[in-house]
């Protein structure tokens, strides 16, 4: 076990230096708002930089290049322990418990957006910037980051890549080499959240807000500098803006890069996913517009539409900022809303849940098993938009989708064990592990999480990661073979 | 540069590794088995695309527009040269290397060109390393024998033993030794270890030495070595597939060769083409036909069947039963370390003998030629200097003034017809050939940046 450990801790080491780097940009906003959270900042920087520095000394003797199990657990190593002093800072300055810290900075990292924290616009700027920067982080992946930027990772490159990047099939690169693929992808990123900040500010809001709330939309995190969350704007092309660069933060990152480098939106029509995105959330925001409507939740139908876009995309695509309190609604709304986010990003977007290429195949899956019943000599493969599926991802996304309800299932039976009412313990289960972040019930998005015992929280901090990283890779490392030598 | 590989045989998944692993290549790989390509690219930083190699939408898939080097490598010499051809009139690939293993197409020069099929280089894997297996036993107790500057120099690997009057002595005596002769040792391998040749380093008994020589000064330097062989006559070759076939051939006319084919029908027509070759048809690993066919007389047996298993225990068996020398074609490098410390005497990397003619086409400057030694881990090299003496930092200087990269060695120059082995005041002049070792092929870069500087012109 030492000799599978040691070399997996020794990168990770390497990993949690660059980390204590990134804690520079919440301290030079402490130096320069000459807020009170500064040395919360320092301690943490430096403590998160000796601990790095001090492991990879201790391990130095065990560098070696990593294997694919090797892979596989430097990402969940890494997933786990950032929070762990990605919280630090958060715990030193606030209040509040460590499990609550620990709980923040998970929520941050996985992009969820829960939080356990009210008053959040009178905490210090630099804090707000770290929540919504690990959010940021998170959001492409911290490893992918490490891929991107540090060369030596190389050939265990593309297992690390495979163990942190959504979506059932990640054979294809978008470049030969994976660090530039990393960066690529990266590069995209950074785009499209430097895009959302400029249209944010033009929309009305402050410089500081912009930024982090380009950051929250853009990773799909769901943080806000407001406990009302968006709707402490009231506005309407704020409200747009957002919706927009949800959308666009929910589709394939590949497939933004193609359309760049064809200078074109052809490269959408193509991504039989990013079609059944788009298609089922317009039909999910004018139904439910008019199901408001109906219901008489909101007088006229112009404002039913306007909230239920911004709801609806938000919660759909797992991001999680919300105008209205939701969980108010006709019953129907809401529970549809958090199914949708199951199911509605993409495969290689920030989004969490099942994602929709999955839906698509099982769906398709399931209509070929409905026409082998009555066709019993058929041969038909099964294709997603005009690519045929092999039958090796039909059966790990089965096992995919198995693990990831009896996930649910498991955890949604220890809150109910644990003293939760139904509504609060499933709806919290299913936003952690689809990292959408509020709730219903106790945890909605007029309250948050801090209502929960530690216990609970804490069980709701593993559905965070188990949902980031797609379940396998998180519950590989329960199996006895991966510490077999 | 960019470079895709077409066919993920064992030449193409060698190639596509020493390539990927130097960090300014981007490789992609095209090849119809997606199997073999999943496998690859869990190991490799690569790209792979399956599908037709010679399909346009494939090679448009595989990026084929921005890449510098297309090196058609399948098992078909026809889907190859199709598929350079393709990828020159539709996209302007600069540079199309091809496996073409016929004889029937390289004779005829005249199809390949601009106008013709657009192949710029065409490489026969089973040639190369037919020639090598033959330069090996006209050299008997040589491990390598490479050619630069079409053969006028060579590079000689030898295991250095007792008996050799050079063994035990310091490297700087070699001159008093043979005073007609010149030589240059350019690296010593000590158990595995690369040593550093100076005037002053000691032969030791059971070191692996590499030294640069012209063609003629070669035997007179082996006998410093190793005590002197007899020149291999009776050469015993076992498999009669391409290269057991052409080294018949190449062998035939100065020694006494047997060939020993397990497939009937093959046997025949191999022996309907060789004229003086003993073709017997039967096992190699068939104790009783070796002892018939006086096994223990021959000086060399070289098992060259396409089964590297059946290589390793059929020239076990034949050095068991008197073989002098034994070699054999292996293609797992973990395999040719195994045995190369045990009975047999050679082994043969088929891949490492292709992988230097590729090598030299994505080298940075003008390098004429490669040889990847010491499985991939050490490199030689031929470069072309070029440039004038104040834009170089090679030309108009003494090599004692050259700042090489650790672990290099220059080791000859060869200048127009001439073959100067290098010493401390040879001075370099435009258009030498220099005649490098690496012991560690990473410094390559170095290398590359010292000579291309002078080809900054170009």
């Amino acid at each position: 076990m030492k000799d599978i450990l040691l070399p997996v801790a020794h990168v990770f080491a390497l990993v949690m230096m660059v980390f204590a780097a990134t804690m520079l940009a919440p301290l030079i906003m402490a130096v320069w708002g000459l807020d009170a959270a500064l040395w919360s900042f320092v301690t943490s920087a430096l403590a998160t930089f000796l601990i790095g520095a001090l492991l990879w000394l201790a391990t130095r003797h065990y560098r070696r290049e990593l294997k694919t199990r090797d892979g596989l657990m430097l990402v969940a190593l890494t997933w786990v322990a950032l929070p762990a002093v990605a919280g630090f800072p958060l715990w030193h300055y606030l209040p509040i418990s460590y499990t609550n810290a620990y709980f923040e900075a998970a929520s941050g990292l996985t992009t969820s957006g829960a939080t356990t924290l009210t008053g959040i616009e009178f905490l210090p700027r630099s804090i707000n910037l770290w929540r919504h920067l690990l959010s940021w982080l998170g959001g492409m992946g911290i490893i992918v980051l490490a891929v991107a930027i540090l060369p030596m990772l190389g050939v265990g490159g593309m297992q690390i890549y495979r163990a942190e990047m959504p979506g059932p099939m990640k054979d294809s690169k978008l470049t030969p080499r994976i660090g530039q693929t990393a960066k690529l992808l990266w590069a995209v990123y950074a785009g499209l959240t430097a895009a959302c900040i400029a249209c944010l500010r033009l929309a009305g809001m402050n410089w500081f807000d912009a930024v982090c709330h380009g950051f929250s939309a853009v990773s799909l995190g769901g943080f806000s500098t407001y406990d009302a969350s968006i709707g402490h704007f009231n506005s309407l092309p704020i409200e747009m803006v957002l919706t927009l660069f949800e959308i666009l933060a929910a589709l394939n990152f590949a497939t933004h890069y193609l359309a760049w480098t064809q200078r074109g939106v052809k490269a959408y029509f193509r991504d039989a996913e990013a079609k059944a995105v788009l298609g089922v959330l317009s039909a999910s925001c004018v139904g439910l517009a008019i199901f408001l409507f109906l219901k008489g939740s909101y007088a006229d139908f112009p404002t039913a539409l306007r909230h239920a876009v911004f709801n609806v995309v938000s919660v759909a695509t797992d991001s999680g900022l919300h105008t209205q309190d939701y969980s108010r609604w006709p019953i129907f709304a809401p529970m549809w809303m958090l199914f949708l986010g199951c199911i509605v990003a993409s495969s290689g977007s920030t989004g969490g849940g099942i994602k929709m290429i999955r839906t698509l195949v099982l769906a398709k899956q399931a209509h070929r098993e409905l026409n082998q019943l009555v066709h019993p000599n058929m041969v038909r493969p099964l294709k997603v938009g005009g690519t045929i599926i092999a039958n090796r991802v039909v059966f790990a996304v089965l096992a995919f989708v198995f693990l990831y309800f009896m996930s649910v299932a498991g955890l949604v039976f220890v809150q109910l064990a644990s003293g939760l009412d139904f509504l609060t313990a499933l709806s919290a289960i299913v936003a952690c592990i689809n990292n959408a972040g509020p709730g219903l019930g106790l945890v909605g998005p007029g309250s948050t999480y801090a209502v929960l015992t530690d216990f609970q929280i804490w069980v709701c901090s593993a559905a965070m990661l188990l949902g980031r990283l797609e379940v396998f890779t998180i519950l590989v490392l329960f199996t006895p073979t991966l510490w077999r030598k | 540069m960019k470079i895709i590989i077409l066919g993920a045989g064992q030449v193409g998944r060698t190639a596509a590794y020493h390539l990927s692993r130097e960090e300014a290549n981007d490789v992609t790989v095209i090849d119809m088995n997606e199997e073999i390509l999943r496998d690859l690219q869990d190991r490799l930083d690569i790209r792979t695309v399956n599908g037709n190699a010679a399909s346009p939408k494939i090679l448009e898939a595989a990026g084929i527009a921005g890449t510098d080097i297309l090196v058609a490598l399948t098992s078909s010499d026809e889907v190859n040269m199709l598929a350079c051809h393709i990828a020159w009139t539709l996209y302007r690939t600069p540079k199309k290397i091809a496996r073409v293993r016929s004889a029937d197409y390289t004779e005829r020069e005249r199809i390949f060109g601009e106008n013709a099929v657009a192949v710029d280089v065409w490489i026969s894997p089973e040639q190369l390393v037919t020639e090598y297996i033959a330069r090996l036993i006209r050299y008997p107790g040589a491990l390598q024998v490479l050619d630069f500057a079409d053969g006028r120099v060579r590079l000689v690997g030898i295991r250095a033993l007792q008996g050799g009057p050079l063994v035990g002595q310091a490297l700087s005596t070699l001159r008093e030794h043979i005073p007609s002769a010149d030589a240059r040792v350019a690296a010593i391998y000590r158990a595995g270890k690369s040593v550093k040749p100076e005037g002053t380093t000691v032969v030791e008994d059971g070191d692996e030495v590499f030294f640069l020589a012209a063609r003629k000064d070669i035997r007179v330097v082996m006998k410093e070595l190793r005590k002197a062989e007899a020149p291999a006559r009776r050469v015993v070759i076992a498999g009669g597939g391409n290269i057991g076939f052409r080294l018949a051939i190449e062998l035939e006319d100065r020694n006494q060769v047997k060939l020993i084919e397990r497939d009937a029908k093959r046997a025949r027509r191999v022996s309907e083409q060789l004229k003086s070759t003993t073709v017997l048809h039967g096992d190699a690993a068939d104790e009783e036909l070796l002892l018939e066919e006086n096994i223990d007389s021959a000086d060399v047996f070289a098992a060259l069947t396409n089964s590297e298993e059946a290589n390793i225990l059929s020239a076990m068996l034949a050095k068991r039963l008197g073989a002098h020398k034994v070699m054999a074609l292996i293609n797992k490098p973990s395999y040719a370390e195994l045995i190369e410390s045990g009975s047999i005497d050679v082994a043969i990397s088929p891949q490492t003998v292709t992988i230097g003619s590729l090598l030299a086409h994505v080298r940075r400057g003008d390098v004429v030629r490669v040889h990847s030694l010491r499985r991939g881990a050490a490199e030689a090299l031929e470069v072309v200097v070029h440039g004038e003496a104040d834009s170089s930092k090679v030309i108009g200087r003494r090599i004692e003034d050259i700042v090489l990269p650790e672990g290099t060695t220059l080791g000859a120059v060869v200048r127009g017809e001439d073959v100067i082995i290098a010493h401390h005041d040879t001075t370099v002049q435009p258009d030498d050939h220099l005649i490098l070792f690496l012991t560690d092929r990473r410094h390559i870069e170095a290398v590359e940046k010292l000579f291309q500087g002078s080809a900054s012109f170009l």
